[in-house]
This record gives structure tokens, sequence and C-alpha cells, in this order.
């Protein structure tokens, strides 16, 4: 069990056997054990006080050239033995209608123990203390006139995966993730209005302990987010218009996941997910030739530590290629795609840059941003600063809606808060805020960044794809930056 | 391996094996009062794509859900570990997370023994399909692609489920359920087409036939025009309509009014749709699916929710019943089985929509547009404005342009930002209603509709 050096180690050992003496020219295996804890609060109560753990054994297999994989969480041997039998066999079956045989790009065999940063346990915490710092925040929310609804959470990983495969691999990794964030709702006579803290959709999430929740600063910033709130019901409307748009650091973070990190999923511009999660306009006749966003755009994957505490930061992907830092867009031109062992050939790589990703023991890994980013401006610049150079626009800030096409061209975001500029000032906020438009029409539109000390790697956990479908946390870092030339205000359009 | 030893696995949880687990994890809680529920799967999807299979999967997993209450508190834990070890653990953990809390005085007794409408939804058929059977549907769509010079790609998959629950005070319920399922797209040059089924019994489906219907739609589609945003009369086909419905209906939820999130606070009793929508949340229909019970061991009752375009009821668990009967004592609430389990803060959700059709063909809908847009499915919905309903997305796979009464050929995809409520006042025909499987929302019972003025703000590149 968990603890314990050689834990996991018999049962994978058990079916990559079985595996390979049932015909697997390749077989790996993933052994998860995962204790997630959900506090929740509302409206000055507890909501959910919810503890889940989950164990279990994936098998993934190659035999006559396609892939098989069967999941189980009976850890006898009998029934690790059924499983592996059971991958062979789907994997004969996906032989019957295959084109080519599958070839994995080579990767070497490491044995590896690996922990993430977590300065305090969680799990270490009691429950009591998590529901006191919401319901502080609750508190000082509702005492705000005109919030109608309080909703605050917390929430808690702890993973540790043994990924075993029949080249040799051992790796032993172990992440802790938290998170945290609420939401103050106000209902009026004929809307309603929400400003969240410090993100939407339940908040920050990166991949550190409990220290994370000391730095959000939660009670602190809670009447601002209450009284925001509420002020948008006074607000006019983000008019119709097409001009200049700031957006804070979480919404940026947001626009790169849906029109950077998801075109850039190789699988997908190979055709893997058409049936469902879509296609990507980027086809590989343009790698490397288009101009993707201005000369300040420049973005990577990367899941090393170095790059920060994400929630796509790891030692190792799910198939055992070591993390990796990958220039997606260099000075606006698109340079690379995130790849997989099996897909790497594609673009002429002789090596995955190690993007592999499962939800859980239970589930494939398929091709999924780890940390896409992109870097702040070298120059000094701050978001006052920047707003302070703006003549006319509107800032916009925290995402409230979000939509692409399946081929990843045309996208529209909508936001809590706007605010109008004028003059190098916010003048007033705006309600309903919203922009639209192509994906490197937009980017290439992008004429300032704010730098470093306003980059935040924020934490997406949400992100779903494939099928069954999977749900996984990726990390994203940004700064405010501005773009010109924007249609603003689409959602809202007359008669919508 | 042979052929012949690929043998689906099938489900080993009936009910006296569940009843004898939930027997010992109530006997291992040191609860006030506990409920526990167990939850098994056997579930296989096999996905192609490039015309071959590319992901090919199955697993099988039993999750043991513990909810202690103790001294008007409440919490839950969780574990797929059914040895007594782990299920103890289970137990204590629930405890010790209940005993943390401040107590909560509006905190329910556990129910009392439930009877429950029966309702017959596995299928040994379905449970049988193997490795090898799902892969021969997916040649027969490949077969469709290639003889139309496409490409192909989607899913086939089937599932066994079981579901079982057990208190303290006696009440015990069970089901069992099957689950099949295709979806099929199919890429031309410049379009694409796309088909899903879903159903308790693979009898029911015919992924061959929803191959041809994809294809067919890419055909028709091939080469798409650009038409100007604006508003159009849109003839929405059975799956774009319960992707959009599926966003209104938690607003249905008694727990959503009363937290002032929903879009039908101060609007109960009201006109608030067309006089020819008329919705009732049904777990017994016949093509509905999902056990007749909810996430505290109530009956799902059938509620009707929508008479003649009119919000007649909402649907309520037992804590938001008992805080309506408090709070709007007149509103006459009371428990209709639909809560999700406890703690939560969401309350409840209608998640057997049935939406009467007419008996409009959707050719004939065609027939009847001087001027009008068929829309297949639509592709990323999101909520922009939670109060006017306003749902912004773009059409996918299949979007037609009608002209004086005929399908002209292919549009370029559309961008909405359309109230639904607004949608839902200018329906002017219904087609017969079938169940319909989306991709954004549950599957439901819904007709193809046609309605005037739905508004396209943007336009893609394809």
């Amino acid at each position: 069990m968990p603890g314990k050096d050689r834990w996991g180690r018999d049962w994978a050992g058990w079916a990559l056997d079985t595996a390979v003496q049932r015909g697997a020219s390749y077989a790996d295996v993933r052994i998860i054990s995962e204790r997630h804890r959900a506090v929740s609060t509302k409206n000055g109560k507890a909501g959910t006080v919810a503890d889940n753990e989950t164990l279990g054994l994936g098998i993934r297999v190659i035999v006559d050239g396609a892939w098989g994989f069967a999941a189980t969480d009976r850890l006898a041997r009998t029934s690790i033995d059924r499983a592996a039998v059971h991958a062979v066999a789907i994997a004969r079956a996906s032989a019957q209608v295959r084109r080519q045989p599958l070839r994995l790009a080579p990767v070497d065999a490491y044995q590896a123990v690996w922990h993430s940063p977590c300065e305090q346990d969680p799990f270490a915490i009691p429950v009591d203390r998590n529901l006191q710092v919401l319901l502080a925040v609750d508190q000082e929310l509702r005492s705000v006139s005109g919030v109608t609804l309080v909703e605050a959470e917390m929430d808690f990983r702890r993973i540790r995966q043994l990924f075993v495969s029949s080249i040799g691999s051992e790796i032993d990794q172990t992440r802790v993730l938290s998170g945290a964030g609420y939401a103050a709702t106000s209902f009026g006579e004929s809307e309603i209005q929400r400003r969240s803290y410090p993100n939407s959709f339940g908040g920050q999430f990166q991949l550190r302990g409990y220290e994370l929740i000391d730095s959000l600063r939660l009670l602190d910033n809670a009447r601002r987010v209450g009284e925001e709130a509420v002020a948008l019901h006074q607000a006019p409307q983000c008019p119709q218009l097409t001009g200049t748009v700031i957006l804070d650091s979480s919404q940026l973070g947001l626009q790169i996941h849906e029109s950077i990190g998801h075109p850039i999923e190789l699988d997908r511009v190979l055709g893997a997910e058409a049936n469902f999660a879509g296609m990507s306009f980027l086809t590989l006749d343009q790698l490397g030739s288009l101009r993707y966003g201005s000369n300040l755009v420049n973005v990577v994957a990367d899941a090393t530590l170095d790059h920060g505490p994400g929630l796509g930061t790891f030692a190792f992907d799910d198939e055992g290629v070591p993390a990796q830092r990958t220039d997606i867009i260099r000075e606006g031109r698109f340079v690379g795609y995130i790849s997989s062992r099996e897909t790497a050939h594609a673009i002429g790589q002789t090596r995955s840059n190690g993007c592999m990703r499962a939800e859980s023991w239970n589930r494939i890994p398929l091709i999924r941003m780890t940390n896409i980013s992109i870097l702040p401006g070298e120059a000094p610049l701050g978001l006052e600063d920047l707003i302070a150079d703006t003549a006319d626009g509107v800032y916009m800030e925290t995402n409230r809606s979000w939509s692409i096409d399946d081929k990843r061209y045309h996208f529209q975001f909508g936001c809590e808060a706007g605010w109008e500029i004028r003059g190098g000032k916010r003048v007033r906020l705006l309600k309903n805020p919203s922009y639209s438009g192509i994906t490197t029409e937009f980017w290439n539109s992008m004429d300032a960044i704010c730098s470093r000390d306003h980059w935040t790697l924020w934490g997406t956990p949400n992100c779903g794809k494939g099928q069954p479908q999977q749900t996984m946390g990726t990390g994203h870092g940004a700064a405010p930056a501005r773009f010109r030339n924007v249609k603003i205000g689409g959602a809202y359009a007359a008669g919508s | 391996m042979p052929a012949e030893h690929l043998a689906a696995p099938q489900l080993d949880l009936d009910r006296a094996r569940a009843r004898e687990i939930l027997a010992q994890a109530l006997a291992a809680s040191r609860a006030d009062a506990t409920e526990v529920t167990l939850h098994a799967v056997i579930s296989a999807l096999t996905r192609f794509a490039n015309n071959a299979i590319h992901q090919n999967v199955a697993e099988e997993q039993t999750v043991l859900s513990v909810r202690a209450l103790w001294q008007g508190r409440t919490a839950r834990a969780t574990t797929n570990r059914l040895d007594a070890e782990g299920i103890s653990a289970a137990a204590d953990r629930a405890l010790e997370l209940a005993r943390l809390q401040a107590p909560d005085p509006d905190l329910l007794p556990l129910p009392e023994p439930q009877s429950y409408p029966s309702v017959a939804r596995s299928l040994a058929a379905t449970a049988a399909l193997s490795p090898a059977d799902r892969a021969d549907f997916v040649r027969q769509m490949v077969a469709v692609a290639v003889a139309a010079g496409m490409t192909t790609a989607g899913v086939m998959a089937n599932s066994q489920t079981a579901f079982a629950m057990a208190n303290s005070r006696g009440l015990e319920a069970f089901h069992q359920e099957t689950s099949a399922e295709y979806s099929v797209t199919m890429l031309a040059a410049n379009s694409s087409g796309w088909a899903k089924g879903n159903s308790p019994d693979i009898a029911a489906l015919d992924p061959a036939a929803g191959a041809r219907t994809a294809c067919e739609k890419a055909q028709a589609s091939a080469n798409p025009v650009e038409w100007a945003p604006g508003k159009y009369t849109v003839i929405l086909e059975p799956a774009a309509v319960l992707d959009l419905l599926g966003f209104l209906f938690w607003d249905f939820g008694g727990l959503s009014v009363l937290d002032q999130r929903s879009c039908l606070t101060g609007r109960l009793g009201q006109q608030l749709f067309g006089a020819n929508i008329q919705v009732t949340d049904d777990v017994s229909h016949l093509l509905q699916s999902g056990a007749p019970f909810d996430g505290e061991g109530m009956p799902r009752l059938r509620v009707p929710l929508v008479e003649d375009g009119v919000v007649k009821n909402l649907v309520y668990a037992r804590p938001t019943a008992a805080r309506m009967q408090r709070e709007q004592p007149t509103a006459g609430a009371r428990p209709t089985g639909h809560g999700f389990p406890l703690p939560n803060e969401y309350g409840e959700a209608p998640l057997n929509i049935v939406v009467a059709g007419g008996d409009v063909s959707t050719q004939e809908m065609i027939a009847s547009t001087p001027k009008g847009i068929l829309v297949t499915r639509l592709w990323y919905i999101r909520e922009v404005d939670p109060y006017r309903k306003i749902l912004t997305g773009m059409t996918r796979d299949g979007t037609f342009r009608i002209e004086n009464g005929r399908i002209a050929g292919g549009i370029r995809n559309f961008r909405f930002n359309q109230s639904v409520i607004e949608m839902l006042q200018n329906v002017e025909l219904l087609g017969p209603a079938v169940r319909a499987s989306g991709e954004e929302s549950f599957d439901m019972v819904v007709p193809p509709i046609k309605v005037r003025d739905f508004h396209f703000t943007e336009v893609t590149k394809f």
C-alpha cells in the first residue's frame, strides 16, 4: 500500500507478465492511488464536505500493431490477470480495423521517484479549519447589501502514480494539488450578476499544498468582490463596437487554453478527436511558417518545475517520457505542437515531447496540455501602466463564458466585469462585457503584455477531452495584455 | 488469444450481493444514522478515426459511498476499496468529517423505506457486446465512409451499471441498466455530417444507418457558402434541441429558485414559453433511462414542468421541499425524487426530460420554409446570461441553407447568441419526439422544431 517501497510493483509485474505472455509487443501499467477532499460553503453553512479515495490499475498494450486498454479496481492476482487478458483481446479487435501498425517513438527506460513540492500537506489540515476560512469569507461577502448568494470552496488532491512499462521503466510520482475560490451572486429585478475571486469556476489551482490557500488572500478581497457584484446592476451595458481590449491574466490564461492550447494538440490535428472534441486549423503544413501572433507573442508548453507549480507540472508524462519545455510560438511564429510517442513522427520528430496524460487509472493517456503559457514582456509594465497607456478601450476581468468552434478558429468569451478606459483612466464599470474574433487575427493584434511581476501561473482544473471523457488540470501562465481592433459586445448584440 | 475467448465481462453485482455489501457498510458505521450507496460499472468503448480503430478501452469499477449523520451534521466519504478495512475506513472518515462541522438545524433525518416505479432497462444483448462485436459495428461504419470516399471518426460503446442504496432506517433501492451508444462523423473535403444513437438496448440502434445519414449530410453540405449573420428561421434537429434545452432544465430545481440563481426566479406560473410547449419529467417514459429513485432514495415522480407554455412545477429534493414549505408555504412543494446525493449545494434537477412533439416531419418543416437554416448539431454551448438565458455556441457537422422549401446546400457554420426562453416563445412547428443524444447534455426525449428569429451573430471560416 502507499508508503511502502514496493507499493504496486507486484500488481504491475503481474499485469505486464500476463500481457507479454499473451502476445503484447509493448505494455505499460499505471497504478494510481488518489485521495480527494472537497469542502464548500454556501450562504453561511457547510455545503459539500466529502472525502473520496480511489485505487486501481490500468494496462495499455500493443498487439498486432494496435492498442488495447483495460482497467480494474480489483487488485487480486486473478483480477489483474483478467484485465491484462482483456486488454490483449481488445487490442486484437482493434487490429481488425486498422490501417497501419502503430509506430512509437523511442523512449529511454527510467527508474525514478518524484514528489511535487508541498510545504503543508492539505490532508493534515482538519476540515473545520477549511470551513473556518470559507465561512469567514462567506460572512464578509454576505455583509454587502445586495449579495444574494455566496459560494466558497476548497479542493485538494494527492495522486500517487506508479508507471511500469515492458521496456523497463519504473516511475513513482506523487503530486499534491490544491485549489480555492469563491463567488458572490447578486440577483436584481431582472438580472443575475456575479463576481468571483481569484478566478471563476472554482478559483485558483496549483501543484502546491495548503500554502497555496494561505497565499491567495481570500478574505482580504471578499468585500471588494461582493461590492462589485452588486455594482454591476447599476453599470451600463458594455457597448457593441470594434476597439481595444485589455484582458486580465486569468482571462488571458483561458484565451491561451482555448485558442492555442487545444489547436496545438497533435492528435487533434491528425483527426483523432474529429467526432467529439474536434480538429484544428493548425494543419501540419503551417508548422514553422504560420504567423500565429505578433512579435510579442511567445508561448511555451512547459511541464518542468522550473516553469512553476502548475497543474501541468510533473516529472514524467503517462508514457514515461520526461517533462520538457517546448517552444510553441516564438516571436509570433508557430513552431511546435504537443505530441506523444505515437504522433511524434508525423512532424518529423524522433521523440515525444512528453504530453500524454490520463485522468486516472481507468483512462488511457491522451495528448493533453501541460502548462501552456505566454511569456511575460521584458520591459517593466504593470496593469495600471498599461491602462494609462491606452487612450480608449475596455479592460475585462474574470471569465464568465467561453466558446470556440471545433477547429478553433472563431471564439467568443464573456467576462464578469469590464471597465471603460478613457484617456488612460478607468472611467466606469461596464456589465456583461464580451469579445470575439478569429484566433490568429486576435493574437496578431496583441501590442503589449505586462512584465514578469504581473505574470500568474493559473490552473484550469476542468479541461475535457476524449471518450470516455476525461477531465484534466492544465496550467496557463499569463500577464495582462492589450489587443487592438477587437469585436466587443457581440454576445449581447441587439436582439439576442 | 483465440476469438472465441473474447466474451464480454459481466457485472456480478446483483441485488443480493449489493445488499450484503451495503449491510456490511451500515454495520461498520458508528454514526447516529448512515446512508450507503454502491455503484458498479463495466464499460467499454471502441473509438475510431481516419477509418481505423485508434483507441479501444474497457474498465470495471465498484464504488461505495457512505454518508454519516451525527448530531445534526452530515458528510460523505467514498472509496473503491471494498474489503472490510476499506469499508470501515470510509465509514470512519465520513463520521470524522461530520463531527468537525457546526450543527445544521435544517438537516433532515434519513427517509424511511420507499416504493419505486418499475423500470426494465438491463438488456442481456447489450451487456454481451464483446470487443469483436464493437469492431464489427465500426467496420460497418468505416465501410460506408470508404464507399463514399470519406473519412470517418466516432465511437461504439456499451456498458452495464448497477446502483444500490440503503440507509439505517431500512430504506433499500436497486437499479440495473445497460447502455449502448454509437456516434459517427463523416468528413468530406470541405464538409461533414454526424449522427448519434443511444439506448439501453443495442437492438434499437443501427450504427450503419447512422453512418449513412452522416454521409448524406456531408455530401449535401459540400462546398458551403457563407451567409451573413442575422436572425433566421431555423429547423433544429433533435440533438440540437436537447443540447440547448439541457442548459435550461437545471433552473427547474427548487433550490436554484430559492437561491435566486434560476431564470425562473419570480416567473413561476407565468406564460414564459409558447402555448405549444409541454414538458414533463418522467423517468418511466419508454424512451427514457436512469434509476427510478434519487440520491437520497426518494422515488422519482412524474412532474409536469411546463403546460401550454406556463411554468407549472419545479422539482424538489427532500431538503429543498422542506425549506420551500417553511419559506413559501403556499407553493405546495413536496419531494419529487430529483435530488442529488447529499450533501451538496445544487439541490436537484429534472434528468428525464420529455418534450411533447407534434406531427410535422422535418421534411414538411423544410418544405414550409422559404428561407432558413437546418441545423444538425451544436457545439461548445455556454451560458452568456443566466437570467435572460442567453446561450452561445456554434453549429457543426451538417448546417444547411433552405431556399424555397428545399435544401439548397451547405452553409458555413455560425455562432449563435440566443435566449432559450425567447426561442421557446418562437417555436412554429414541432415534429415527433424521439430519444435524442448530443454531446453537451444528457439524453432526452425531444422533437425537432422550427423556430423563427433564431439569432446567429457571427460566422466562422468553414
